[in-house]
């Protein structure tokens, strides 16, 4: 299968991404220039962290005015697997493709350390190597990773098994203290209505070696492979 | 001619850069305050467009880009 990495002015994750698809789990891999306006022959677009633009005005507002987001949406509109991870997050979110938005950290600090999650739904393409409830461990490096959705938002996303992922302790349970950054609920990811979009904070593609640390990003990876070939 | 927009986080959700803020002036002595919420503002200098063309363009760009109203609020004041 073929990955495309997009790559904005400020990306610093799209390097990751792609030693984790190439590399890792020898599929092809691209990347994709903000200014392209072509998505050709891909199975699974990663939009990755970093600081696209700086993150000037909010974090990930100036990167969805894009030429290449125009696709991105298209492509997730047509069923495509799109994926945004930590600034990619914030970027599938300013571009609407997610609910909610990513704020400042409650404590506003930038924090970058192993957390453990919990995941939430493991009937996505993005979560089916994962057993519900399972706890998995992936670092988090971001300032800006408070999520937050309105009430209403929040009943629908919940409602419609949209949660992916929740901060939890290592136990599983979703307590206030396993909260890193004060996001609703404890989300740290979350799907679009037709599960074929996912957005999370945590960091995936950084939790796939042993030799580097945690290894709970195998999943994400392992069901995306699985469902497309 | 020049306008200024203003953008809030909407009432109710947490502003924790103002929070700080206020838990500093508080921890300094000045306890009359309330409560402190942080904004930004946006000068802009643009063409000279009839009035309600310019509010309804500055609308737009607002909502394009210079606030994501899940969580901010704009108003527009135009000089």
């Amino acid at each position: 299968m073929k990955f495309g990495v997009i790559v904005f002015p400020g990306s610093n994750c799209d390097h990751d991404c792609y030693h984790a698809a190439k590399h890792v789990f020898g599929h092809e891999a691209s990347y994709v220039w903000h200014k392209e306006t072509e998505l050709k022959g891909l199975d699974c677009v990663i939009v990755p962290g970093g600081f696209s633009y700086g993150d000037y005005l909010r974090a990930g507002a100036v990167a969805k005015n894009s030429p290449v987001m125009e696709e991105v949406v298209r492509f997730a509109s047509g069923g495509g697997l799109v994926i945004g991870i930590c600034n990619g997050f914030q970027v599938l979110t300013e571009a609407g493709l997610l609910p909610g938005a990513l704020m400042k950290n409650r404590d506003l600090k930038f924090i970058c350390e192993d957390i453990t999650l919990r995941v939430e739904n493991d009937s996505s393409p993005f979560t089916s190597c994962y057993e519900e409830g399972e706890v998995v461990s992936m670092p988090i490096a971001n300032a800006d990773g408070n999520y937050y959705a309105d009430q209403e938002t929040l009943k629908m996303i919940e409602g419609e098994g949209r949660v992916a992922f929740r901060y939890s302790t290592p136990a599983g349970l979703i307590t206030p203290e396993a909260n890193p950054n004060g996001s609703v609920g404890n989300i740290a990811g979350v799907f679009n209505k037709e599960k074929n979009v996912l957005g999370l904070m945590p960091h995936p593609e950084r939790a796939i070696e042993p030799e580097l640390g945690p290894t709970g990003g195998l999943g994400v990876f392992e069901s995306i492979i699985d469902i497309i070939s | 001619m020049k306008a200024k927009v203003h953008v809030t986080l909407r009432s109710g959700v947490l502003d924790p850069q103002g929070k700080a803020v206020h838990g500093s002036l508080s921890r300094a002595g000045y306890d009359f305050i309330k409560d402190i919420r942080i904004g930004k503002e946006i000068a802009i200098e643009m063409d000279d467009l009839p009035r309600e063309e310019a509010e309804a363009k500055l609308t737009e760009i607002c909502e394009k880009l210079l606030a994501n109203t899940v969580m901010e609020n704009f108003t527009i004041e135009i000089e």
